[in-house]
């Protein structure tokens, strides 16, 4: 069990290191989100960022896909440090990048085909026959052969998100991220995308970073897992490491036990309203 | 019980607190504020359109792609799609300047200038603003609701994960599709106007449709026209800049994609009179000193 405070020290470009984050934080105006996360995804390996809902887990992620600025600290991958890292280096370096969101965000305008098919479009000279080749081929992938010429509002949740895989992994990414995998599904479309994970980890090798709030998933595709908690990580290890941790604020969470309930506080009127006595 | 007693005294005490009073201070402060909010928008669209420009007119030229399927889908759109209300309208406003014209002429026995008040206030004026206004209800309106939509659903942070950016990728070919279907709906309403004039000019006002052509053809000059055209490139891009940056700048929620197109629509309404206005003000001090 690696606690936050030992967290590994590494030099920021090491050997089997796909990406190496040192003393991250990152503010929304005035509120600092991200109060100097460290620590390594390796290689090949799954890491599982687990938190609660306003931890900072999915800032965590977003400020690794890039689309957050950090406003302290040092993010590399693939040697190129994210917090200095020119336009172009970024473009290149996103090419090698595949990410699954949430809600899948494909292209409503577009058929599934041509959202899978885009980013070879726009950024490999193939001809149309051989992307429509690689569009069955992904699709096959994830299980949604046959479903080229659908639009994603035709498609189920489960269905969506595996699509949005199909698209991630369109230019064979390197590393591969997904926000909160399962949730909105139910039990048995949850657990078709976690094996989807593990199938692609198998096959592929890539390195994946998920975010979840789901334990069941996060134990089962886990190599390793973080656990992030009001913009610090309190726990980093393996799962039978995190599993076993003894530190309240994991077991409460790996417990499921509820936070003090604020609606019966006696003082929590008094709080709310405290700005407004001023 | 009790507790249900505190709650209440907690709720009288926050009703009873003193409101904040409004002081002259903050009526400058207030003005101040709106001011640099107004010019940072201004900037904003600045960026904007300086962006979208220059993914079409320079970084083709860079090996950079211009998406014009994507600028030809979007002309489709704004372009065809506005013909047939766009032709109504101008029509109708062509039929009800000939009217309104004709009321002071007619007292006068100035009839024979119905033709030339509603070809000038056409070509000059009433063909672009009326294109324009159509075109940001048609158009502006759905810029920002398209764009601000994909943003509530991720689809442009997707974009960027794919190293396309959302400007190249979304506002550009607007831009490109705008600023050359605006002049061509322009021309369109000004014909349709002059064909709206002449409707009244041949029944009410001792016109043949011939005399009334060639009345119009003989009061334009050039400048009339390529006034009211340039009028309408930079009226394009104004609806444009404006239409996709409230898109872009959309909060999270469905809730604020409806916000984004109502203001869409009434920001580019006063923008497109603004820039009127400068031009209209322009296009009078260089004729007067030519």
């Amino acid at each position: 069990m690696t606690i936050a405070d030992q967290s590994e020290s590494e030099a920021p470009v090491n050997e089997g290191v796909a990406i190496c984050v040192r003393d991250l934080r990152v503010r929304y105006g005035e509120r600092e989100v991200l109060h100097g996360v460290t620590f390594n995804v390796k290689a090949g390996e799954t890491l599982v960022i687990l938190g609660g809902s306003g931890s900072g887990k999915s800032t965590l992620l977003r400020t690794l896909m890039g689309l957050e600025k950090p406003s302290g600290g040092e993010i590399w991958i693939r040697g190129k440090n994210l917090c200095c890292i020119s336009a172009h280096d970024m473009a290149e370096l996103r090419k090698k990048l595949g990410v699954s969101f949430q809600s899948g965000a494909l292209f409503g305008s577009m058929t599934v085909g041509e959202n899978v098919a885009l980013p070879l479009r726009e950024h490999t000279r193939l001809d149309d026959s051989t992307i429509e080749v690689m569009v069955r081929l992904k699709l096959e992938e994830v299980g949604l052969s046959g479903y080229e010429d659908y639009i994603p509002a035709q498609l189920s949740g489960g269905m969506k998100k595996r699509a949005a895989v199909a698209r991630a992994l369109a230019m064979d990414p390197e590393i591969l991220f997904f926000d909160e995998p399962s949730a909105g599904l139910d039990p048995i479309i949850a657990a078709g995308i976690d094996d989807l994970i593990l199938k692609l980890k198998k096959a592929f090798k890539m390195t994946i970073v998920v975010v979840t709030h789901e334990l069941a998933s996060a134990f089962l595709i886990a190599d390793r897992m973080i656990l992030v908690d009001k913009g610090n990580i309190i726990a980093l290890g393996t799962v039978d490491e995190l599993k076993s941790s003894q530190q309240p604020r994991v077991r409460q969470f790996l417990d499921r036990v509820p936070e003090p309930d604020v609606a019966e506080d006696e003082g929590f009127l008094d709080r709310l309203t405290e700005h407004l006595r001023l | 019980m009790a507790r249900k007693k505190r709650r209440s005294a907690a709720y009288s005490q926050c009703l009873l607190a003193p409101r904040p009073e409004i002081s002259l201070v903050s009526v400058p402060e207030t003005v101040g504020q709106a001011t640099i909010d107004g010019l940072a928008y201004l900037g904003d669209l600045t960026i904007l359109t300086g962006r979208s420009l220059h993914a079409v007119a320079i970084a083709p030229f860079r090996g950079q792609r211009l998406r014009i399927e994507r600028a030809i889908h979007q002309a489709m759109a704004v372009g065809v799609g506005a013909v047939p209300i766009l032709s109504l309208i101008s029509f109708f406003i062509g039929t009800i300047l000939a009217l309104q014209s004709a009321y002071e002429l007619r007292r006068f026995g100035a009839m024979e200038f119905v033709a030339s008040a509603v070809a000038i206030s056409m070509t000059r004026e009433l063909g672009p603003l009326m294109t324009a206004i159509v075109v940001i209800g048609r158009s502006g309106s759905a810029f920002a609701a398209e764009i601000g939509t994909m943003k509530v659903n991720e689809e442009l942070d997707a974009l960027q994960t794919m190293a396309l950016d959302p400007v190249h990728f979304l506002v550009a070919p607007k831009f490109l599709a705008m600023a050359l279907m605006l002049p061509c709906l322009t021309t369109w309403a000004d014909f349709m106007g002059v064909l709206g004039g002449s409707a009244f000019g041949v029944a009410g006002a001792g016109f043949t449709f011939g005399s009334y052509i060639h009345a119009t053809l003989s009061s334009l000059v050039l400048r009339d026209i390529i006034t009211g055209l340039i009028k309408s490139v930079m009226f394009g891009m104004v609806i444009t800049a404006v239409g996709c940056q409230e898109g872009l700048s959309t909060g999270l929620g469905a809730e604020q994609v409806g916000r984004s197109t109502t203001s869409a629509v009434v920001k580019s309404i006063f923008m497109v009179v603004l820039v009127d206005l400068v031009f209209t003000m322009l296009f009078y001090l260089t004729a007067s000193h030519s």
